[in-house]
């Protein structure tokens, strides 16, 4: 997995690309947690992530929960798979999805 | 039938996945149900690796099957670790609001909505789950 991280005033976006699974979730949320100290919200951008699977909704659980005290979290360009994941997980209830 | 026996290890997921989407893709499997596929695998297989053997390490078999006349994919994972009926969890509340809400069990239950058919059983001391897709 690919990840690109951009700093725009308080908000931070992170785009991946490729499969956040249990290989590639630890490597999101090391950095999760290396840059979210700075940021007053949070942007993940999905437009090349192929799929998600628990270990990766662990992390954006753990993400929005921290965020929620501050600017917020959202998730952009969610493909079919991932948004039926987000469906069938009751996760499309709890995340702001774009 | 393919199949492929290697170290239940979550390092070995992606050569599992690579396994499978090698059989899909020289079947024309669109997009979509290999996306899901492969998250189930990363779902059954990341199981097998951290609870079947632990502390210990052995060895798991992922079997391919397709039934032409069907279109029905079929991925069969085979341990002989702890007798474990993925099927017997109890679902995990997904309408709980978010600071009360758990990932555990969240990955089988997942694999149960979007595959076509899970089974279990255990056999000659080894623990048999298939899960199936129409491609």
């Amino acid at each position: 997995m690919k990840m690109t991280k951009t700093l725009n005033g308080g908000n931070m976006t992170i785009a991946l690309e490729g499969r956040l699974d249990t290989m590639t979730a630890p490597e999101l949320e090391t950095e999760l947690s290396k840059s979210l100290g700075g940021a007053e919200s949070l942007t993940l951008d999905f437009s090349n992530l192929e799929y998600i699977s628990s270990a990766g909704l662990r992390v954006l659980l753990a993400a929005h929960k921290n965020m929620v005290k501050k600017g917020g979290m959202k998730v952009l360009h969610v493909n079919e798979v991932v948004q039926e994941v987000f469906e069938v997980t009751g996760f499309a209830d709890i995340l702001t999805i774009e | 039938m393919k199949e492929l026996t290697l170290q239940a290890q979550i390092e070995n997921i992606p050569r599992v996945t690579a396994f499978i989407d090698e059989q899909l893709e020289a079947l024309d499997c669109p997009m979509k149900p290999q996306m899901q596929m492969d998250v189930a695998i990363d779902e059954m297989f990341c199981n097998i690796s951290r609870y079947a053997y632990a502390p210990d390490v052995g060895e798991a078999t992922v079997r391919f099957e397709f039934d032409e006349s069907t279109r029905m994919a079929s991925v069969t994972f085979i341990d002989s670790g702890v007798p474990f009926n993925p099927l017997s969890r109890q679902d995990p509340d997904v309408t709980a609001p978010s600071h009360e809400r758990e990932v555990g069990g969240l990955g089988i239950f997942l694999v149960r909505k979007t595959m076509d058919q899970m089974e279990y059983r255990y056999e000659n001391g080894k623990n048999i789950l298939t899960i199936r897709k129409k491609i």
